[in-house]
């Protein structure tokens, strides 16, 4: 699926097909529930004001709302970097991956917000718990290197799974993924230069960089949730076109992205049966440890306690310039 | 205006209008003749704040000296694929 220009070709490509099939007429759909299906089939977008089924709306909240808080939850790990990255250079380049994150967070709530709810208490949702973010996040960075490996593989699989909802049915958020996948092409690209730097350095360097891709990768195997036969959700998402493709088709398509990409580094990926299937035309590949996954959601991953506990204190510690906003605002109103 | 199904609403243009009612349907009348969208947004000329491009230099300045914010900043090995 992916032509030589790569991701943001793909991105390019799902820009085109919107446009596209904005100008195609619809046939059919004489009842609410049937022009929904008419938009749908046409692959137009569903807008804001229009009628949807509830459970679209329900769907679109938790999945939209989940991306948002992982943006956010996820400036954590590369944050611990930031006072400590080896030079100016890659310090700037880090402040701007980790400032983008946030912006994709705001983006996504803001398409959130169209369904009917507000920041506000989606935020509150997060704090208390009573939605999640993404696993990855609740893993630790030990040395420099978990910064490169999370460029290239997080963020990579991030991208993976991305593409495909810039085709997702709902406009607004079809259009926030448009703009933020262009944005991630970076943060892949800066994550393999750290890597390919590092695993072109001294002997220790590489040893560094070999042992973050040991750590990354199985987690980032896991980004793509449980195998399709255990997914819960999928059926009714495909249908809908939120979804397009399965987990599973998804995260082999990362798997055989990266063998080639692992190869130019130097560095090897830590699966002793990663082997090409000819009759497949595809690796054959260990699969991530999903009992661990199913542990991370719930909670009780590496990190899960220190990032809600951060965000909290990040959350309360910030409300005085919430609040003083607000006052200013008010002020200037009553003058004006 | 939003053109079609699918595309974010763009500025078209301004009219005069006693109300937000009035003015959805005067925006209608004046900018959608020859059914150029199938969405229209009116806001209050009042309601906008908008920099102004005389100080467009300093405004847009801290991000002028950040190249590493596009992907071509950065060398891609010879030979990688998909990156
Ligand atoms: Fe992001
Ligand atoms: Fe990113």
């Amino acid at each position: 699926m992916y032509g030589n220009d790569g991701l943001l070709g793909e991105v390019e490509a799902a820009e085109e097909a919107l446009r596209d099939a904005a100008g195609r007429r619809l046939s059919g759909g004489e009842g609410l529930e049937e022009y929904f299906i008419a938009v749908i089939e046409a692959d137009q977008k569903i807008e804001p004001r229009d009628w949807m089924p509830d459970s679209y709306r329900k769907t679109l909240i938790r999945q939209i709302a989940q991306h948002a808080h992982s943006e956010i939850i996820g400036m954590q790990p590369e944050g611990n970097w930031i006072s400590r990255a080896p030079s100016l250079k890659r310090k700037a380049i880090l402040l701007a991956k980790v400032q983008d994150e946030a912006g994709h967070g705001l983006y996504l709530y803001a398409a959130a917000e169209t369904l009917g709810v507000s920041r506000d208490e989606l935020v509150q949702m997060l704090l208390e718990g009573r939605q999640k973010y993404s696993s990855i996040f609740n893993y630790p960075t030990l040395t420099w290197a978990d910064v490169g490996a999370i460029g290239w593989l997080v963020d990579g699989a991030a991208i993976v799974n991305q593409v495909p909802l810039c085709r997702c049915s709902y406009g607004p958020y079809a259009r926030a993924m448009i703009r933020i996948c262009k944005e991630e092409s970076f943060h892949q690209r800066q994550g393999y230069e750290i890597l390919h730097t590092l695993a072109h350095g001294t002997d220790g360097q590489k040893a560094m960089a070999q042992d973050a891709v040991n750590r990354w990768w199985y987690p980032s195997l896991a980004m793509f949730g449980p195998p399709d036969a255990d997914s819960t959700h999928s059926a009714q998402s495909m249908a809908w076109k939120i979804k397009r493709f399965s987990n599973d088709e998804l995260r082999q398509r990362f798997v055989d992205m990266c063998v080639q990409q692992a190869e130019v580094l130097g560095l090897t990926l830590p699966d002793a049966d990663l082997r090409w299937n000819e009759e497949r035309k595809a690796y054959d590949y260990t699969q991530p440890d999903y009992d661990e996954l199913k542990r991370v959601i719930s909670g009780d991953g590496p990190c899960n306690r220190q990032r809600m506990a951060h965000r909290r204190r990040a959350h309360a510690e910030g409300a005085w310039v919430r609040e003083a906003a607000a006052a200013y605002a008010k002020k200037r109103h009553a003058i004006v | 205006m939003r053109p079609r199904r699918g595309l974010s609403h763009g500025h078209v243009g301004s009219l005069r209008a006693p109300d937000a009612a009035m003015a959805l349907r005067n925006a209608r009348d004046l900018y959608t003749r020859r059914q150029e969208g199938v969405s229209i947004w009116v806001v209050p000329a009042t309601a906008i704040t908008a920099s102004s491009p005389d100080e467009k230099d300093a405004f847009f300045d801290p991000a002028a000296d950040k190249v590493y914010r596009h992907p071509t900043f950065y060398e891609v090995p010879d030979g990688v694929q998909h990156l």
